[in-house]
């Protein structure tokens, strides 16, 4: 291929993240509907990697929902930041790691806005010190979780167990990546590969085997829109957005999608299960769905855990399509059990969307 | 230059927001929300920079400035680095601010949004959590997602969360010190006043239409009428 134009440019769009010690905060979204994934973060990064990460029970939200949703002031939403960067310090830590594209782009934001503006920056302080009597020093990096599973995915690939291949045709799976827009839309030099090439996850899926499907609206917005999704009579928009993406890659008949954004992996799950409902209609082979995937739950699924330990049996769409493809084994009998293998039934099946 | 316009400019995302727009429409054409929505940013952005305060009155008591899905998708694309995502940020917290907000039908949906988010920060420390997500309000969930959340106790174990546990971990207990550190800052920093005002222009309303505060998030929350959409 050659190498030119644009794409020479944007390869400019690059950062280098600190080996180690990271301080980690939690997302609300992801908490919530993939709480699996952060704890598979923790320990492929802790555990398999050897990497000193903070995981700190006094943080919090960094209200960035509620921020977006426009039911906080910025100068809340700072001050909320303000006393996570606090935490930060008093633990000792520099490198401050996060869960979420929507958390990213406000650290981002208030970051930049505190250096354009250092009044702001001044006046947040005193804010945290009238609320908290607290201090602190600004990180001297902030990255998103995916940023170190892309900075070691080479160490993955060569502990990993499976391949993104195809096991009957030999070739690679046709992965779709959704970066999530806050992740390098608003600060493109944050992110890898800016806004027009963000690599991200392209680069974990190339190097895992796969390959990256690009199709028209590959940088559209998954639709989430905060307020057009937390208040139900807005939702249509919320759906019309996610529809219009699934319409667009169709034609290339990926195997699965991977996600960056903890909200995204919802609502590309969650839309495909109510256009089902709502017209019949399936993206994947067979009445089945497209799998959607948190970077963690690839990342884990390569490296050989267990699908039910990461999670994949909460996702709407079925995940054994991938499975089967990947040559994956596992249980279809423990697919929905609870803790300790408690019986804690099963889930009614989906009108149309095939699930197992 | 009026007064609401120098309101404006005391907005940080204002300032970095708008600085020369050139009306080329970028902004417009990336936009998802005007794909969908009788929505164009090109048009805001051209109204708050002629700073007539009749227009941005209007502006303030419209739905218009509500379809935004602040994505942020114009702040990459406009050839001027204006973000017209951060002046309609700007532009809803002078309505929540002035009142005007309740004027307009997505205006009002401010009260449902506060009660769910700032609700849930104040009381468990995060936007969301398990315990008031309502699964008729979210029939998108899915069959999965009623499963897991009538047998969350379990399934969040398996999952490996600390639901509702001491320490660190997804869905940990927050501590109560922690919250009151969280009310504190909304105290300080106007997040208080903000949803005080949201409730009661809100609960106001509710009883000028006979309904009860609960009623009323509902009807907020759920009804939409007509005219919104471009194929309405």
């Amino acid at each position: 291929m050659i190498h030119q134009g644009k794409k020479v440019i944007w390869s400019d769009y690059q950062k280098e993240i600190p080996d180690d010690h990271w301080f980690y905060a939690r997302s609300c979204i992801r908490q919530n509907f993939f709480p699996a994934s952060e704890k598979y973060f923790l320990k492929i990064t802790k555990e398999l990697l050897g990497k000193a990460i903070c995981d700190n029970e006094h943080h919090t939200t960094c209200g960035g929902i509620a921020y977006h949703s426009d039911t906080i002031p910025q100068e809340t939403a700072m001050t909320i930041i303000a006393r996570q960067f606090a935490i930060m310090t008093e633990a000792g830590y520099e490198n401050l790691v996060v869960s979420c594209i929507t958390s990213f782009g406000n650290y981002n934001e208030t970051i930049e806005t505190w250096r354009e503006f250092p009044e702001l920056e001044a006046k947040i302080r005193e804010n945290l010190w009238k609320a908290c009597r607290r201090e602190f020093k600004i990180p001297k990096y902030v990255a998103h979780a995916s940023d170190l599973i892309y900075r070691f995915r080479n160490e993955i690939a060569e502990k990993a167990r499976y391949n993104l291949i195809d096991r009957h045709t030999g070739q690679p799976l046709k992965i779709v990546e959704h970066i999530g827009c806050h992740y390098s839309k608003m600060f493109p030099h944050k992110g890898f590969g800016g806004a027009e090439y963000p690599c991200v996850l392209s680069g974990m899926v190339e190097s895992w085997g796969g390959q990256i499907i690009d199709y028209p609206e590959r940088r559209h917005c998954c639709g989430y829109g905060f307020r057009q999704y937390h208040v139900k009579a807005n939702r249509g928009y919320s759906l019309s957005n996610t529809y219009k993406k699934f319409e667009s890659m169709e034609p290339y008949h990926p195997d699965a999608i991977i996600t960056n954004c903890p909200g995204c992996p919802y609502f590309l799950d969650r839309w495909q299960y109510v256009i089902s409902e709502q017209t019949g209609k399936t993206y994947g082979q067979n009445g089945y769905g497209i799998p959607v995937l948190t970077y963690e739950e690839l990342a884990g699924l390569v490296l050989g855990y267990d699908p039910w330990d990461l999670g994949l049996q909460i996702h709407q769409v079925a995940v054994e399509p991938l499975l089967d493809k990947i040559g994956i084994e596992y249980d279809p009998e423990a697919k929905y059990l609870g803790v300790n293998k408690e019986d804690i039934l099963r889930p009614e099946l989906p009108t149309n969307l095939k699930c197992h | 230059m009026g007064k609401l316009y120098e309101r404006l400019c005391k907005d940080y995302r204002f300032l970095e927001g708008l600085k020369t727009c050139i009306n080329c429409g970028t902004c417009t054409a990336i936009c998802p929300a005007a794909e969908f929505y009788r929505y164009d940013p090109r048009k805001i952005v051209d109204t708050v920079q002629r700073k007539d305060d009749a227009e941005i009155e209007a502006l303030l008591k419209s739905d218009t400035i509500w379809y935004c899905g602040e994505c942020m998708s114009c702040m990459t694309r406009c050839p001027r680095t204006n973000a017209p995502g951060k002046v309609i940020m700007a532009l809803r917290a002078l309505s929540i601010e002035t009142g005007l907000f309740m004027e307009s039908e997505r205006g009002r949906q401010m009260y449902p949004l506060s009660k769910a988010l700032v609700g849930n920060i104040l009381k468990y420390g995060y936007c969301i959590y398990p315990d008031t997500f309502d699964l008729e309000e979210h029939p998108e969930s899915g069959p999965v997602w009623k499963w897991f959340l009538e047998h969350k106790e379990s399934g969040y174990a398996r999952m490996g969360a600390n639901y509702k546990g001491k320490g660190p971990g997804a869905l940990r207990l927050i501590a109560e010190e922690d919250l009151a550190e969280l009310k504190a800052i909304f105290d300080v920093t106007g997040g208080t006043r903000m949803t005080e005002q949201i409730e009661r222009l809100s609960e106001e309303k509710a009883r000028e239409m006979g309904m009860t505060p609960e009623e009323y998030r509902r009807y907020t929350f759920e009804h939409g009428s007509e005219g919104h959409f471009n194929n309405d």
